[in-house]
């Protein structure tokens, strides 16, 4: 595969040191290169990349506001097509709050009308810009800042929406889950989102160190763990077709993964008890 | 010049496919909608080459309109009352990041309750925004004002998006004739839009809607006031060049026999057209009545107003909006900009008709007020 | 004077904005070790390691990614 030494996304930022977000977005820029317009959701990766009077992105970039990237992408898809410019990618970043919740109205919208774009759902499971709360993205048992553990509360006690599969239900031609720490993985999607015609979803995990409560050195690990318990599933669906990409050769207990986070560190054993069963059942199923 | 009979829905699609924006993004509410299905018409034809997108809602109608904008090209969209409620946020957001989109707003009163007719609560509510606002009195009217705004907005010094208004129903459906012009011409009027200040092109990459701290951002409202501010020259210079090519010359106000009126009433939108035959009937009878109406309604024409009205003992002003506890927009902004004896009348919400007897009692009332600001029209005695 | 709808025509400009004064341990990369991997690089938050294996320190923020993603121990966290 074809990367780019070049950076299209600059240094000097102003993300938290060991951000999982920006490092999404290297990546898919490797791969995308220069020809690339993106759109950002207002969240995080808004606010940290375009400080006025700066920017850190390198190639055109334009945000609107929290619920509406999808929409903003499909004008500019529409006007590039207007204008000739198909070798254009069309690019958009959105959150999970600004993807699952928020902005789904319009997201929906932009996939059944086939806009040819790419959308990638940098998911840390909570509106971090607003500091930590619940979004429909927040795994069962996390506790936010909305969805506090306490005396009467274990935290969240709703599963997490399940937005890939939402988008492959509108039949777009790609859709596929990813993880930061799974580089060629996520860059082999991002390739193939920007070969098919029409539009494309990808679901990237990507750990926060500030929301889930971990060190900053342990972003990658982080992903890594998710992955390896079975607690994020790595797969792609092409042309209404489901692969797993990856199977971790002996699956690792998720309590690994709960136990290196503050935001899980309430819970008591059977609460554990039951989110693993929950990862065996679905695991079982997809022979992970 | 060839008159064709139509609705200014219509004539608002045929200036719309004169102008050929690259993008339509649009999504119906009455009673707007017949401009999107003329629209979608003149694409399916041919006739416009332009991408027309399906949008699931008004927010992402001007969503669209806004991401197409940034790339650099025309484009239009239109809506009405709770669609233009829910682009709100946007419209905003169009304002301030200098996009010169061109929309349509049938005027139609805003829920609840539930009404889909004629007032100008949805626009005028939409009044801090940034946009430019033009009301306008027939179908003739309509068209001319879209070609006339996106000339205006998308001028270097206002770049700034415009709202062309007209009262539903009343004008959106009812037909007139309407000289339809020639693409040659407004295309001597009308030249290709080239943005220098903000566009998304891989070639020259640049960042659009950046995050601004309080170093930064007031200078970029002052400078969106001083741009709005600026657009009356453009205005006046596109209204002079119009009436050269099409013959048809534009004000921000139009006065009718109001040189020497003793009273003078202000409104906006089609009922000046009934105000004017009560105007005539009057003036037959000796009684010294004009009218002042105002077209351009952002910018806010302070000067033209006041020199149309300073010379009247009493004005009254109509609004078919209400600011509540306050009264009409209108008529507060008329009394906060200039030292005149002026009244305002709250007429037509949710489409109550608005009868010649009305406007006689409104003259009445403003030749012997008892209140500042009141509600005509109501089925009982106003209180 | 702020520019016309606060565009930014300056790519990459946060450039001008030196994060490495954020940082408390410094990453000290040996290329004896180094087995050119690539973790490193693609694992930087900041993107600020180059092909060269050169850690840019005006723009690390010390978060320790690199360390802990080397395969081989090359990279030492150090106080500054």
């Amino acid at each position: 595969m074809e990367i780019s030494d070049k950076e299209f996304f600059a240094p000097g930022h102003r993300a938290c040191a060991g951000c999982g977000a920006t490092i999404g977005v290297r990546l898919a820029l490797k791969v995308l290169g220069e020809n690339t317009v993106a759109i950002s959701a207002t969240g995080c990766l808004e606010v940290i990349s375009t400080p006025y009077p700066e920017t850190a992105w390198e190639i055109p970039w334009m945000h609107v506001a929290f619920e509406n990237a999808a929409a903003v992408a499909s004008g500019v898809e529409a006007a590039l097509k207007s204008q000739g410019k198909t070798d254009t990618t069309v690019v958009v970043f959105g959150g999970d709050g600004g993807t699952a919740d928020i902005g789904l109205q319009a997201l929906s919208g932009a996939m059944e009308r086939g806009h040819n774009l790419i959308y990638i759902c940098y998911d840390n499971e909570a509106y971090m810009n607003t500091g930590i709360q619940r979004s429909g993205a927040t795994p069962y048992g996390a506790s936010t800042t909305t969805s506090p553990h306490g005396k009467e509360s274990f935290g969240e006690d709703k599963p997490k929406k399940n937005m890939p599969m939402i988008m492959a239900a509108h039949g777009v031609p790609y859709v596929a889950t990813a993880s930061i720490s799974y580089p060629e993985d996520f860059m082999k999607k991002v390739k193939k989102a920007a070969e098919v015609e029409g539009p494309a979803y990808i679901h990237l995990q990507q750990p926060c160190t500030t929301g889930w409560g971990y060190n900053p050195a342990k972003t990658i690990e982080l992903g890594r763990l998710a992955v390896e318990t079975g607690s994020w599933i790595l797969y792609e669906i092409e042309e209404g077709e489901f692969k797993v990409t990856y199977r971790p050769i002996q699956r690792r207990a998720v309590n690994e993964y709960l136990n290196a986070q503050k935001r899980f560190k309430h819970l008591t054993d059977l609460e554990k008890e039951r989110i693993q069963s929950h990862v065996d059942a679905i695991c079982i199923e997809l022979k992970i | 010049m060839v008159l064709k009979v139509m609705s200014a829905n219509q004539a608002i699609a045929e200036a719309v496919r004169l102008a050929n924006p690259n993008v339509i993004p649009v999504y119906p509410i009455t009673p707007q909608t017949t401009i999107s299905e003329y629209l979608a018409k003149f694409v399916a034809d041919g006739d416009i080459k332009a991408e027309y997108i399906r949008v699931e809602s008004e927010h992402s109608a001007i969503s669209a309109c806004l991401g197409a904008s940034g790339t650099g090209v025309r484009v239009f969209t239109a809506t009405s009352s709770q669609g233009l409620a829910l682009m709100h946020e946007i419209i905003f957001a169009a304002a301030g990041l200098r996009a010169p989109i061109v929309m349509a707003d049938a005027n139609r009163a805003l829920s609840a309750p539930l009404s889909i007719w004629n007032d100008q609560q949805d626009s005028i509510s939409e009044r801090d925004s940034g946009w430019m606002q033009i009301y306008a009195e027939n179908g003739q009217e309509a068209l001319d004002s879209i070609l006339i705004s996106y000339r205006v907005s998308e001028d270097k010094k206002v770049l700034l998006p415009s709202m062309v208004c007209i009262d539903g129903f009343i004008l959106t459906h009812t037909v007139e004739p309407v000289d339809v012009p020639g693409k040659e011409d407004v295309d001597k009027f009308l030249p290709l839009y080239k943005p220098e200040h903000a566009y998304l092109d891989p070639k020259r990459p640049m960042s659009i809607g950046t995050f601004t701290d309080p170093n930064y951002y007031m200078e970029a409202r002052h400078d969106m006031e001083v741009a709005l501010e600026g657009a009356k020259e453009v205005i006046a210079k596109a209204n002079t060049e119009f009436a050269e090519i099409f013959g048809r010359k534009y004000d921000f106000v139009e006065k009718y026999k109001s040189d020497d009126a003793d009273i003078i009433l202000v409104a906006m939108g089609s009922i000046c057209s009934s105000i004017k035959d009560v105007v005539d009937e009057l003036r037959d009878k000796g009684e010294k009545i004009g009218l002042v109406r105002v077209r351009v309604f952002r910018p806010f024409p302070t000067d033209e107003i006041y020199e149309a009205i300073k010379g009247a003992s009493k004005i009254g002003v109509l609004d078919k909006n209400v600011s509540f506890s306050i009264g009409g927009v209108l008529h507060n902004e008329i009394k906060a900009k200039m030292d005149v004896d002026a009244y305002g009348f709250i007429v037509g919400l949710g489409g109550r008709d608005i009868k010649p007897e009305h406007i006689k009692e409104i003259i009445e009332k403003t030749k012997n007020p008892t209140k500042h600001s009141q509600w005509i029209g109501l089925n009982k005695e106003d209180l | 004077m702020v520019s016309v709808g606060a565009a930014v025509k300056e790519p990459g400009s946060t450039r001008k904005n030196k994060t490495g004064s954020w940082r408390t341990f410094k990453p000290i990369l040996d290329k004896e070790k180094c087995i050119e991997c690539e973790n490193c690089i693609m694992f930087c938050p900041e993107g600020c390691i180059n092909k060269d294996y050169d850690i840019d320190y005006d723009y690390c923020k010390g978060c320790g990614i690199c360390e802990e993603e080397c395969p081989v121990k090359a990279i030492k966290m150090e106080r500054e």
